[in-house]
Parts: structure tokens; C-alpha cells; sequence
């Protein structure tokens, strides 16, 4: 974030430059996509806007078209998933992260289990998950978690050890006890590094919500996706896979909002 | 009446070989006594403050300070930091009254000394204010406002001034001794700059490194209150002198 005011004209000449490239490739889209060899692997733009619209707007459909006024559902399934998911995964790993920065006793309790088992990617869980849960949406939601929370925990680890000595010394001379420097001094001083985890974990969460809705469950903008490309409607994959993005996008944005608000104190020392 | 009785102090870091930090070290500090430490970098005299405050221990050595053995850090010896280490998330206010909250104090108990510590310190406008959007000598004024707040007997500055440009610190010198003046609190000071140490102490501990030792005790017997006038006289310049002379044997 920057205090430089910019001009009008230096404003348009900024979109110019940030649009010449996508325009550039929307352009090469349409062509590639009206090439007979394509037909059927790559719908043009214009294609993929109307299936879009469809998706979105028309009436549900009846019998075979399952794709009609049915997107904002599946963006609400997706979208509630990566929130229950994303939400207990910061709820446990924060004060996991703080703790295992914090004490040396908890980290040596609970890192060595934790690093060991980060290293399998989530993908990896699916099998087991759906075993476990079989397809219904907790088997989802523990996927998101989980994706969630590797990232969470290490940056709040990180944040909570790196807290500068002298606030702690500081804290300690004016007669805090443990607990209090836990919860009054490094919890804000950790605060930027929770923030950059959370920030990973839900692009995490996203990911883990498409794939876990491709295999453990029946609705959703990640069952959508592959059920559309089995079906051959490229369309709705391609607005699917925008939407996602759009999605991720969006929730990224309410977490710096919410970050901004919290850290004023960190913004205003960047300056 | 001793305030701050050091006998026989010993630091040494663990390593290969072991770093001696101090080696026995002796100090008497009387209360309401102003005394500095004087030394080179290395020479230990940060990690003497550092022991006194109770953030490290010994290695050998007493350590008591108002009759009783330093075992942890606490609020009757108030440290000021070479940054100051405000928390940068808490508004000037909020560092200020932070000692009294932890400690559970009713706010009737502190309120009224934490705006008159922030009057004295000339910050009453810059409650609400955090610390980023401060300067270097106003945070630690800020930091000298905490400690007073916190109602310390014992100030510990670790080169509280060195990193302010010589205006702001010439002035800050002035309000330390204001403050001193009207409080009478017990001052470890230390600081590598000669000028600093005569025109603020009583007593200057001058010290050399590898081991930290103390090489000689020297009284400021220079009339109070002390305004820059002093560091103009005749008296000064001997004593700066001398210091220097000592300085530099100690080198030769």
C-alpha cells in the first residue's frame, strides 16, 4: 500500500498496461476456440459467457440440463464448505501455532507429529477421508481443514518466535505474568505472521474444496467442474474454473480488509 | 542506605572457549543515587544492566538490589530500552497504564499518575498517537514515562539516547534530569559517551573489556542542577580529560 496520488492520465496509462496482455490473450482465445479442430475442447469466449448466463440465470432446468440458474447454489455449497472448514482450522491452529512458539514443552510435544505428517499433501488424505466420512460434506470439510491448517500453524509458530526480546523483557519488567505475555504481547506481535497463514490457508482451503467436491461429495463448484467436462460442456468448466478464482479472489480480499483493520499499526510503520 | 549492592559479580557464556563477560564486578549504589556505566562496546556493561533488571543471571557473584537477591525482572527496577521497545499495536496511552493493568491495579490507582508522568515527559497531546507516528526522542519519553508510571525506585537506561541526534538528546539529558530531580529515583545509566556520563552522574563506573571489569570509580562532584552551561566550564573539560587519558592507557 502506497500514499502516491496518481494522475489521471498516469491512471489510464496503468489500465492500458494492465489490459493489454489479457485482451491480447482473449483475442488469441476467440480465434483458437472458432478453429473447427478445437470445437468441443475450447469454447470461445463469447461460448463460455452464455453457458455462464445460463448457469446462472435461467430457470432450473428440467431433466437433463443440470446446468441451468444452479450456479449460485453450488457457489454457496463450495463456499460454505471452505468457511467451515477454513474457520475450524484457524480457530485450532492459532493458539496451536502460539503455543507451539511459545512453549518449548508443547512444541516438543506436538512439532515433531505435525511436521511429519505436513509433508502428505492433502490430495493424498482423499481415500482415507472418504473412507472415514464416506461422501458426505464433514469428509470435505476435513480435507479444507487440514489444508488450512498446516499453513496457519506454521506462520503463527514463526510469528510467536520471532517476537522481538525487548517487548518481552519490557513485559516481564512491568510485572506480566506468562499468561499475560502470551495473550497481551505475543499474540499482537504474532498477529502479521497469523495473518500471512491465514492468507496461504484459504488459498489452500480453496484448493482442497475443488478437489474434495470432485471425488467425496455431490454438489458444489468442484463437482460441478467434473461433471461438467464429463459431460463434454466445456463451457461451464471454463465458467466454472472463473468462478473459483472469482471466489478466491473475493475471500482473499475480505481477509486483508480484516487484516487492515486489525493491523493500522503495522500499515502506518511501512510508511 | 545502599540501594544496589553488587559484590564480586561474574558473567561468562558458555561456548568454546567461554566468553567472560564480567569478572568481578563491585558496585555500591546509594538511593537516589545517579550513576553511570562507561565503556567501550564489549566491555559488559549492557549485560551488567541486564543482570541487575533480572533478565539474565549470573554466573557467581551477589546481586541484591534494596536488600534483597535479584532472582527475576519486576516493576520496582524499571528498565529503559536503547528503542525504547514500546508495543507498536497499543496507542502511547495504553503503553503508558500497560505495568498497572498487568498488574491488576484499579484504575483509581494509576490513571492520575500515568497523565501527570505523560504531562512531565511533555506527551499529554499524544495519548491517543501510536508509536510509529512518533519520533525517536518522543518514544522514549514514552518509555521514560512508563517506568515513572510504574512507580520504579530502580531506572535502568541501557544507552537510552544514543540513537537520537545530539539536539534531541541534549535535551532529553535535560528532562532526565528534571524528572531525577523532582523523583529521586536510583539511575543505572549506561552509555559510551563521556560527555553523557559526566554531565548527568554522580559517580561514573568506567569499564574495560575482555573480561568486563570495572576500571575505576569516578565522582562527579559537579554542582547541581547541572544546565549545558556545565559542559562548557573548566571542571568538565579536566574530567573529560582525564577519562580520556584513562581510556586510552587502557587501550596502550
Amino acid at each position: 500500500m502506497r500514499n502516491t496520488t496518481w494522475k489521471p492520465w498516469e491512471r489510464a496509462s496503468l489500465l492500458v498496461k494492465a489490459l493489454l496482455i489479457p485482451v491480447a490473450v482473449l483475442f488469441f482465445w476467440q480465434w483458437a476456440g472458432s478453429r473447427p479442430d478445437m470445437a468441443g475442447i475450447v469454447p470461445t469466449p463469447w461460448k463460455v459467457l452464455q453457458g455462464w448466463h445460463d448457469w446462472i440465470f435461467a430457470a432450473p432446468g428440467m431433466g437433463l440440463n443440470p446446468y441451468l440458474g444452479t450456479w449460485l447454489a453450488n457457489v454457496q455449497y463450495s463456499s460454505m464448505r471452505v468457511s467451515q472448514g477454513f474457520a475450524l482450522a484457524a480457530v485450532i491452529g492459532v493458539p496451536i501455532g502460539l503455543l507451539i512458539g511459545w512453549s518449548r514443552l508443547f512444541s516438543q510435544l506436538v512439532d515433531p507429529m505435525i511436521q511429519s505428517l505436513r509433508p502428505i499433501p492433502i490430495t493424498a488424505w482423499l481415500p482415507f477421508s472418504i473412507a472415514l466420512f464416506g461422501i458426505r460434506d464433514i469428509g470435505s470439510v476435513f480435507l479444507i481443514f487440514l489444508g488450512g491448517f498446516y499453513a496457519i500453524v506454521v506462520n503463527t509458530t514463526q510469528g510467536a518466535r520471532d517476537v522481538e526480546r525487548n517487548w518481552v523483557r519490557a513485559a516481564l519488567m512491568m510485572g506480566a505474568s506468562r499468561r499475560q505475555l502470551l495473550w497481551r504481547v505475543v499474540l499482537p506481535a504474532a498477529m502479521p505472521s497469523i495473518f500471512t497463514g491465514l492468507r496461504i490457508g484459504l488459498g489452500i482451503s480453496w484448493t482442497a474444496v475443488i478437489v474434495s467436491e470432485m471425488v467425496a461429495v455431490k454438489s458444489g463448484l468442484g463437482y460441478v467442474l467434473w461433471d461438467a467436462y464429463y459431460v463434454g460442456r466445456m463451457d461451464i468448466v471454463l465458467a466454472d474454473m472463473v468462478s473459483i478464482g472469482m471466489m478466491g479472489y473475493i475471500s482473499d480480499r475480505l481477509i486483508v480488509a480484516l487484516e487492515r483493520r486489525m493491523l493500522n499499526w503495522r500499515i502506518l510503520q511501512s510508511h | 542506605m545502599s540501594n544496589i549492592t553488587i559484590q564480586q559479580l561474574c558473567k561468562t557464556y558458555p561456548g568454546d572457549p567461554p566468553v567472560k563477560a564480567l569478572e568481578g564486578i563491585d558496585l555500591d549504589v546509594h538511593a537516589g543515587q545517579f550513576v553511570a556505566l562507561l565503556g567501550p562496546s564489549g566491555c559488559g556493561k549492557s549485560t551488567l544492566l541486564n543482570l541487575v533488571a533480572g533478565f539474565e543471571q549470573p554466573t557467581s557473584g551477589l546481586l541484591a538490589v534494596a536488600g534483597a537477591g535479584v532472582t527475576q525482572p519486576g516493576p520496582d527496577r524499571g528498565v529503559v530500552f536503547q528503542e525504547a521497545a514500546l508495543f507498536p499495536w497499543l496507542s502511547v496511552w495504553d503503553n503508558v497504564v500497560f505495568g498497572p493493568q498487568v498488574q491488576g491495579l484499579p484504575k483509581a490507582q494509576y490513571e492520575e499518575r500515568a497523565r501527570e508522568m505523560l504531562h512531565i515527559v511533555g506527551l499529554s497531546d499524544f495519548k491517543n498517537h501510536l508509536p510509529v507516528q512518533l519520533s525517536g526522542g518522543m518514544r522514549q519519553r514514552v518509555g521514560i514515562a512508563r517506568i515513572l508510571t510504574l512507580g520504579s525506585q530502580v531506572l535502568l537506561m541501557d544507552e537510552p539516547f544514543g540513537a537520537l541526534d545530539a539536539q534531541t538528546r541534549l535535551t532529553m539529558q535535560e528532562l532526565l534530569l528534571s524528572v531525577w530531580q523532582k523523583l529521586k529515583p536510583t539511575i543505572i545509566f549506561v552509555t559510551h559517551d563521556i560527555d553523557e556520563a559526566i554531565f548527568l552522574s554522580d559517580a561514573i563506573y568506567v569499564m574495560s573489556a575482555r573480561p568486563g571489569r570495572i576500571q575505576k570509580r569516578i565522582d562527579v562532584n559537579l554542582p547541581r542542577p547541572r544546565t549545558v552551561a556545565l559542559t562548557a566550564s573548566e571542571a568538565f573539560a579536566t574530567m573529560k580529560l582525564d577519562i580520556l587519558n584513562l581510556i586510552r592507557h587502557d587501550h596502550g
